[in-house]
């Protein structure tokens, strides 16, 4: 079954955190990493840029609208994103208790509903 | 000789908690008290080599920084805003302190640290900090927490203490017994991981760190759940060179090679099991101790007291029970009235046991000790799905993979 962990956290200003504090971070994702690769449960897991790097693209007006920044302003903000294939929901809480992100943000667990898997939709359930 | 470095750093290492507390005890401000501490060690750094190392350097550091402590309250800033108060801001002289003659104040300062008032998740943290002298840094890789993290906690538990007045006192009677659970709590906080899918399990600590538990234990000898959880601690971190092979692989308690446990640190424990017996009053820490001795008393090849363990399992549930204790208990119960009992006892703790990976290896090991392979092979996966470590993921990888190689045994012979 897979889950989608999204890290959510308020966004540092620039300086706010020193350059030794995120070394230290990559290095405990970097652990992570590892951990759940040893595990071999990680589909994807990307860390994302700051949300003034976003831009919104909506038609829902009939025309193409391109606005700067996020959808929604939010005093936390989507950070990043993991992918994990693992057979229930206990163990995707497990692992995002041991997310770094956590210990500054919170990381909401996500059950998957149906995925693209080479190339073709596949209803995400229970590992066979 | 020592140089006049070491001189430094090692009366800074041995006696910061100590400096601390009496420094801080004036007026409740750790941070201050902290500079000022850090101010009169940088000049001991600067003069020692020059002066000669003083012969009582604690004395010579504490007379230092309570003047500075001095300055800080007498510069027009502050004097703005505080009153004078007369003992506190004449001049020290370096011959009428004796650290030794101003008390021991450290269980003053520990009571602060696991203060209601404090975040449960900084009390432990604040310990190591300003009791043991670990930096902000060193703590943080302790608990595996950012170290920007841990200064912010730190700093703001340090400004709480200073807003809301914690007192630097001992509480009267009645109030001690809850307030010393609170900083036994914090101290065994040092020492366990607590994940909510994992037992217990002891921290990686530096040496230094497995003092925190013996200082408790000296400041209130009298005290049998301090001493239980002293003798806790020592007994616990005696078997550390024996939980890995040298491979670097798990190695489960039952399965652990005895001469590698530390016989000086559980002949210390014992000292302190026996002091606490000697007070009558049983408590959780005591029997969680009395539990790693029976362990620690098993000779190389022989089970431990199976027996014994469960009476003091029993006894652990009523006094203090947890999930964890339970599902400790439901093992010992496997050993002495068979797997089926313990699967019963493991059923009994219920959902609560649902997402905690030990209550599934236990539950793996006692269905394939019934021959229950298919079970047995479903449950070593839930446990492998919520474990991280690799070393403990390959241990029970392991027993799964050696089932499943016996269940094809089995076939083949059908």
């Amino acid at each position: 079954m897979r889950y989608a962990l999204l890290l959510h956290n308020p966004e540092p200003a620039p300086g706010e955190i020193p350059a030794e504090g995120l070394a230290e971070m990559e290095r405990l994702f970097a652990e992570y990493a590892d951990a759940l690769v040893h595990a071999g449960v990680l589909v994807a897991g990307e860390v994302l840029q700051f949300s003034d790097a976003t831009t919104t693209v909506t038609r829902r007006t009939g025309t193409t609208q391109v606005q700067d920044g996020p959808f929604a302003e939010t005093k936390e903000a989507l950070a990043g994103v993991f992918i994990i294939e693992v057979p229930d929901g206990d163990a995707a809480i497990a692992w995002a208790e041991k997310c770094p992100g956590a210990t500054y943000g919170s990381v909401e667990v996500r059950p998957v509903a149906t995925s693209i898997v080479d190339g073709a939709w596949t209803a995400s359930g229970p590992a066979a | 000789m020592r140089d006049a470095y070491d001189e430094a750093a090692a009366a800074a290492r041995d006696g910061y908690g100590r400096l601390v507390a009496v420094l801080a005890a004036a007026d409740g401000d750790l941070q201050s008290a902290e500079d000022a501490l850090a101010d009169a060690l940088e000049r001991a750094l600067r003069t020692w080599p020059r002066d000669g190392v003083p012969a009582n350097p604690a004395g010579w550091l504490l007379t230092v920084a309570r003047n500075r402590q001095r300055d800080r309250w007498r510069s027009a800033e502050l004097r703005r805003t505080a009153p004078l108060v007369v003992e506190r801001h004449a001049p020290v002289h370096l011959d009428d302190v004796d650290p030794d003659a101003v008390g021991d104040r450290r269980l003053e300062l520990l009571l602060v640290c696991a203060h209601p008032a404090i975040a449960p998740a900084a009390r432990t943290p604040l310990m190591l900090n300003v009791v043991l002298g670990f930096t902000a840094e060193q703590v943080a890789d302790v608990f595996a927490v950012p170290r920007v993290t841990m200064a912010t906690r730190l700093v703001r538990a340090k400004r709480r203490v200073k807003e809301v007045r914690v007192p630097f006192t001992t509480p009267d009677r009645s109030h001690l017994p809850d307030r010393m659970a609170d900083v036994l709590e914090a101290v065994y906080g040092a020492y366990v991981i607590e994940w909510s899918t994992a037992a217990p399990e002891p921290r990686r600590l530096p040496p230094e760190a497995l003092r925190l538990a013996e200082v408790l234990a000296h400041l209130a000898p009298d005290d049998a759940e301090a001493r239980g959880l002293a003798a806790l601690v020592l007994l616990s971190s005696a078997r550390e060179a024996a939980r890995t092979d040298d491979r670097g692989r798990f190695v489960p308690l039952a399965e652990q090679d005895p001469t590698r446990w530390d016989a000086a640190r559980v002949a210390r424990a014992h000292e302190h099991l026996r002091a606490a017996h000697a007070r009558g009053a049983l408590g959780r820490f005591q029997l969680e101790a009395a539990v790693q001795a029976v362990h620690c008393a098993r000779r190389a090849g022989e089970a431990p007291d199976w027996a014994t363990l469960r009476r003091l399992h029993e006894a652990l549930q009523r006094v203090a029970p947890t999930t964890g204790g339970a599902v400790a208990l439901a093992a010992v119960v496997g050993e002495t009235d068979g797997p089926e009992a313990g699967i019963a006892a493991l059923d009994a703790v219920g959902d609560r046991a649902a997402r905690y990976q030990p209550a599934w290896a236990v539950r793996a090991d006692l269905l394939a000790r019934l021959g229950r392979r298919d079970e047995a092979a479903a449950a070593y996966d839930k446990a492998l799905s919520l474990t991280h470590d690799p070393a403990h993921r390959d241990h029970l990888a392991a027993r799964r993979d050696t089932l499943a190689a016996s269940s094809l045994r089995h076939r083949g012979r059908d």
